[in-house]
């Protein structure tokens, strides 16, 4: 069924009663010409391309929980592309233009809303920066612009941008940057590579991959061995623990982000801000709760929680730019398990075992990343090569000294 | 999280650095004829288990001791704590 206006207001006249389920849920079959192993955000829309772009056939997609169950649903929702490097911006902006035309492309309402990011400005050097970033920007066909104090504060009048340790001297914007609602990404990807004959497959643990003369032929699971002409693995925050049953080590740690959401307030923030003295950012979700969040905890874990010093440290550089928020009840906190890679950016890649292909590290830009991490790496498993914005994702970037480290922070993943 | 420092007790971790895996404290032999491919992997490649995990935390609000903490990465509970100097020695490290 095609979702409309029209139908809408057909199924209000008859009761709702001809809505059908968005998927369907098969029993999988013995093999497939490409399985995708995470069932997310990323897999699934690397499933969706694969059989709209690539024309590819029997593919499935296995989830060890529920779909949209991992990081897809614990973000805070942001797309920008405002990225500095060569290795990055490119592929962020065509993951920016493909949310643009995403909600016609699969027929589903993802609430994306364009309502603009911006990047405050506290100190001269600060601003050369963000000059530098948004001609980046530009350059590679993005939007940017730099904003000055007035123009911030008839967007956000209560700013206090003369304030003395903390001082507003501008911004950088980003007017196409936004959010969406994160669970109908993965929703609205499942039902569109659905339609497309894509299995999806709950509740279907991967256990272990089958080798045959240095070939990877088929995953053994919770739900038996599956065969499988090319496997892809797109299970960010667990990659780690996924490849080690090949006996692969990663160039990345896990660690848990914590991010937050307020009682519903009525409209207050049009946009997404960032605080550029601390690391905080908030935007406001249609339902009016200040969605916010900050630093990781900083250690390993898998724990999908996190710990209190970070929740008041979010809360710190909360108060420090918006103190009125202060007046606002913390409503909910989640965690989420980040792939924080050696550089801060992510790997889409083949693995040196043919046939299996890895897409992961995406450290905390997954969730603005997920259309072009599923077009690219639908790309890869498809063709074979690198889409041309994703040809900077190897495994081999350490190695060879050609690291994508925007924050310059070297291999330290806890400080990307 | 409370992390039981050997010599001063239990201490928040807020109080700490977090430096990652303590297989750091064995640096490849500079020497070796694989050496490029030994730091390679000691520099970038990491085991990043669930479960438990041995690591170097450094007490920079504090003495500035280093400790390898043996901390599950699942619960976040932790079973050991010793000085980093320690566990190095007994490696025959740094004598």
């Amino acid at each position: 069924m095609r979702y409309s206006g029209l139908q809408v207001i057909k199924q209000a006249l008859t009761g709702h009663k001809g809505w059908k389920p968005a998927w369907r849920d098969p029993e999988p079959k013995p093999n497939y010409d490409i399985i995708i192993i995470g069932g997310g955000g990323h897999g699934l829309a690397t499933a969706y391309y694969l059989a709209k772009e690539f024309g590819q056939k029997r593919i499935a997609v296995l989830e060890k929980g529920w779909i949209g169950g991992g990081n897809v649903g614990r973000n805070t929702t942001i797309i920008r592309s405002n990225y500095l490097l060569d290795g990055n911006e490119p592929f962020y902006e065509f993951s920016l233009k493909l949310w643009e035309g995403l909600e016609q492309d699969f027929n589903y309402n993802a609430m994306i809303s364009q309502r603009g990011i911006l990047n405050l400005i506290h100190s001269d050097a600060q601003r050369d920066a963000f000059i530098r970033r948004g001609n980046a920007m530009l350059l590679n066909g993005a939007d940017a612009e730099m904003l000055t104090t007035e123009q911030i504060k008839a967007r956000y009048p209560y700013l206090n941008t003369e304030d003395a340790r903390f001082p507003i001297k501008g911004g950088l914007a980003q007017h196409r940057g936004g959010t969406v609602r994160h669970d109908a990404v993965a929703w609205g990807y499942a039902r569109g590579a659905d339609k497309l004959g894509v299995d999806i497959i709950q509740n279907c643990e991967v256990t272990g991959f089958r080798q045959e003369n240095g070939r990877c032929v088929g995953v053994e699971t919770s739900r038996g061995y599956i065969g499988a002409g090319k496997i892809g693995c797109a299970v960010a925050g667990s990659s780690s623990r996924l490849m080690s049953k090949v006996d692969m080590r990663l160039p990345m740690e896990s660690h848990v982000l914590q991010a937050f959401v307020s009682e519903g307030l009525k409209p207050v923030m049009p946009g997404v801000v960032t605080f550029g003295a601390g690391h905080f950012y908030c935007s406001q979700s249609d339902k009016g709760g200040l969605v916010f969040g900050g630093d990781l905890d900083g250690y390993n874990s898998y724990a999908q929680r996190g710990n209190l010093p970070v929740v008041e440290d979010v809360c710190e550089g909360g108060m420090a730019i918006f103190p009125a928020f202060g007046r606002a009840r913390l409503l909910r906190m989640w965690g989420g398990i980040m792939d924080m890679s050696m550089d801060g950016s992510p790997i889409i890649d083949r693995t040196p075992i043919d046939g299996l292909y890895f897409n992961g590290g995406w450290c905390y830009g997954g969730f603005k990343a997920t259309p072009a991490s599923g077009f690219c790496f639908a790309h890869l498993l498809a063709r074979d090569e690198p889409h041309p914005t994703a040809t900077a994702y190897r495994f081999n970037r350490f190695e060879t000294g050609h690291m994508i480290d925007e924050k310059g922070m070297g291999n330290q993943p806890n400080l990307h | 999280m409370i992390i039981e420092h050997p010599l001063l007790g239990p201490r928040d971790s807020s109080e700490f650095t977090y430096m990652g895996d303590a297989k750091l404290i064995d640096r490849p032999d500079p020497e070796a004829e694989t050496a490029a491919r030994d730091f390679y992997e000691y520099g970038y490649l990491r085991d990043n288990p669930a479960g438990w995990h041995d690591e170097l935390w450094f007490h920079e609000q504090g003495d500035r001791s280093w400790l390898v903490v043996t901390r599950n990465t699942l619960t976040h509970e932790i079973s050991k704590v010793e000085l980093a100097r320690d566990v190095a020695r007994a490696r025959g490290r740094s004598k």
